[in-house]
């Protein structure tokens, strides 16, 4: 009888601290929703700022707060949610914190996509997305496909993507200097990353991938985690390895492809939304949903260090690719110390 | 230990076969210097070529033509360094993924040259180099001690992932830098990719000591290599210092790749194409190795960049860009080639 007793306040107190960390990433991330919306160049009081949000016309605070400041606020939002779940699902599934897809070159294939469907389709909105979409899903299937020998190595795999991620970025970089006007601002968004310019608008794509893609691997969670046990436990689990890993695949390269169609690939929110998330919920339950989370806190709070806290204005990616590095580095030197086999 | 099999090729070769390939090889280089000088963006005739060629600047296409000298010089000069900078690198790492681009230490040399542009307002071609020089050894120590901590030493994945790790932080500081001075913000784009365009011989006269100094060492540090191949314990009972041989082969190579980001921007992939290619004709042993490296490293980049011009007329392609596009599908393809218990 204890034994049972013990599971279940065992499951209750897992869940409980599931629950506390959600919650509190939740609460933090309205806060800085908020602060953002509030504090800028300069300060709109909150009673103002709930006017402008309610519709009312507000002057001196309507264009700042409902032009400028929400429509920002919101993307970073929505492309970091899409960010930190699909690259904490590329992680469980591989079983490997660096097989994010920032790094093994996924990103990089949305975003080749988008810059040649603007440069040389001039295409942009939902078809943008569609292409991006299908430019990523076709990058991973290569990336697979080349790293395939007698079974795919994670090894192979991460340095096979490295290679894909070089030869996108010097066709990003090419495509870029063929477009009629080089702006620097606007190639920094194809290069690292940035929510300059935003459009409320814009975040319609991401809502809808969100529902679609980030809904199915939520509610995939359960098979998802099983996977990290191996595909031999999960399969002994009752998992349907082969339909799971092709249901994730997808979803997670949809929200990743998305995004960064709207943003540009901000350098390594993936990468990092998963570990500082499996790091502060410890082992309690999917990681999915707070990776979310704190790839949202990410993005929007790397926006307001470049924005605000810096002597000049830096995008987005520019904050969180000097973040990420180190960090990168970090778990290199850490794996080797553990004496781990990279 | 044996030396690693992704960089055995035949084991011995009769040093006539081996001669006879490199007059091959000088006739190639001089076609393609040729090739170089006569083909463009823009379409000139013999009688301006052969005009040009004794100095006349009278017409566009002479003009054009006599930009193209320094051009094809230039890329010959720049990538023989780095062909001869990534043989020596994989030949101190024993380690076949190995070579300035993806180590990330052109970026450095890179990084160190926006820095002091921007903050220590450097200007004179001179103090270019030399904080290229510094940017770039800096980053090799600091990418090769990252990569080889730990057990098992430098594997090509802790390496290659140490290299990437460090150049996409310098990407960001180059850009940040950059941002931060809007003034110097245009030349943003040549220190991201690197290119040839633009050149002239009074820039190359600043940076061709260090290259002699840098191609000096890496020659006369061959035999270390071939030595420190066989593994540091057997090099060290053979009588060799295999701290000190390591440590001149570096500079060497550091030297090399420095002063060529200095002059053309960070450019990637030939230092790791050229000696996988030099293995395949000559072997492993480095005193034919590196002379064969810095000639196919020219004939690679001279290629490069005519297609660079012919490619994308009537503008034209960064070398950079065109390396980048042949180097990384040899780079995965050396992954696949190589067991996996060996990356």
């Amino acid at each position: 009888m204890t034994a049972t007793l013990l599971i279940r306040t065992g499951r209750l107190r897992r869940a409980r601290r599931r629950m506390a960390v959600i919650g509190g990433a939740l609460i933090l991330l309205l806060a800085g929703f908020a602060l953002t919306l509030m504090q800028g160049q300069s300060f709109v009081p909150p009673g103002d700022v709930l006017r402008v949000l309610a519709g009312h016309d507000v002057p001196g605070a309507s264009f700042t707060v409902g032009q400028l400041r929400l429509p920002r606020a919101a993307l970073s939002v929505l492309a970091g949610l899409s960010f930190g779940l699909g690259g904490a699902a590329f992680q469980i599934m591989l079983r490997n914190p660096l097989a994010s897809p920032d790094i093994i070159g996924i990103s990089r294939g949305a975003s080749a996509a988008a810059v040649f469907g603007i440069v040389v389709l001039g295409i942009d909105g939902p078809m943008l997305s569609v292409l991006a979409v299908l430019a990523a899903l076709g990058v991973a299937v290569m990336i697979h496909g080349l790293s395939h020998r007698g079974g795919v190595s994670g090894t192979r795999l991460i340095l096979v993507g490295i290679g894909v991620s070089a030869m996108l970025e010097s066709f990003i970089a090419y495509t870029l200097s063929r477009a009629p006007s080089w702006d620097l601002i606007e190639a920094m968004r194809w290069l690292t990353g940035s929510v300059n310019g935003a459009q409320l608008s814009l975040a319609l794509p991401l809502l809808v991938s969100l529902a679609v893609f980030g809904g199915l691997l939520v509610s995939r969670a359960r098979d998802l985690e099983s996977l990290r046990l191996g595909d031999d436990t999960a399969a002994a689990l009752g998992t349907n390895v082969a339909r799971t890993r092709l249901l994730v695949i997808v979803a997670a390269v949809g929200l990743i492809a998305v995004a960064t169609a709207v943003t540009g690939p901000v350098a390594f929110v993936a990468f990092l939304a998963g570990p500082i998330a499996a790091r502060i919920l410890g082992p309690n339950g999917s990681v999915l949903i707070p990776a979310g989370l704190v790839g949202a806190l990410l993005v929007l709070a790397g926006d307001y260090v470049g924005q605000f806290l810096l002597p000049t204005r830096f995008p987005v990616g520019v904050v969180t690719g000097a973040l990420g590095a180190p960090y990168l580095i970090y778990l290199i030197v850490r794996v080797n110390r553990a004496g781990g086999s990279l | 230990m044996t030396a690693d099999p992704a960089i055995s090729g035949p084991a011995r070769q009769p040093g006539g076969v081996r001669g006879l390939w490199l007059v091959a090889w000088l006739a190639v280089l001089g076609v393609l210097c040729a090739l170089s000088v006569a083909i463009g963006t823009r379409a000139v005739g013999l009688e301006d070529i052969a005009a040009a060629l004794r100095g006349q600047v009278d017409s566009i296409g002479q003009a054009a033509v006599a930009a193209r000298i320094p051009r094809t010089v230039l890329a010959a000069l720049a990538g023989a360094a780095l062909g001869v900078a990534g043989t020596v690198m994989q030949g101190v790492t024993r380690n076949p993924l190995a070579d300035p681009g993806i180590l990330g230490v052109n970026l450095g040399a890179s990084l160190a040259v926006a820095v002091g542009v921007a903050w220590f307002g450097i200007a004179s071609a001179q103090a270019y180099i030399w904080v290229a020089v510094l940017g770039a050894g800096a980053t090799a120590v600091f990418v090769y001690a990252i990569g080889s901590l730990g057990r098992g030493g430098p594997t090509p994945l802790k390496l290659a992932l140490a290299g990437m790790a460090t150049s996409v932080a310098f990407v960001s500081l180059v850009t940040a830098v950059m941002l931060s001075r809007g003034d110097i913000a245009g030349g943003l784009h040549a220190w991201q990719i690197g290119g040839v365009g633009g050149a002239t011989f009074a820039r190359m006269a600043h940076v061709l000591p260090f290259l002699t100094a840098g191609f000096a060492l890496c020659l006369i540090s061959a035999r270390k290599l071939n030595l420190l191949a066989l593994g540091d314990d057997l090099a060290a009972g053979l009588g060799e210092r295999v701290a000190v041989a390591r440590g001149l082969a570096s500079l060497g190579a550091i030297l090399l790749c420095g002063a060529t980001t200095a002059v053309c921007g960070p450019i990637a992939f030939v230092g790791l194409m050229v000696p996988h290619l030099g293995r395949l004709l000559v072997g492993v042993d480095h005193r034919w190795l590196l002379p064969f490296s810095a000639l196919g490293g020219a004939c690679l980049l001279i290629v490069s960049d005519i297609a660079g011009r012919l490619i994308a007329r009537p503008s034209e392609l960064d070398v950079g860009i065109v390396t980048a596009f042949v180097g990384a599908p040899f780079f995965i393809w050396i992954v696949r080639r190589a067991r996996v218990r060996d990356l």
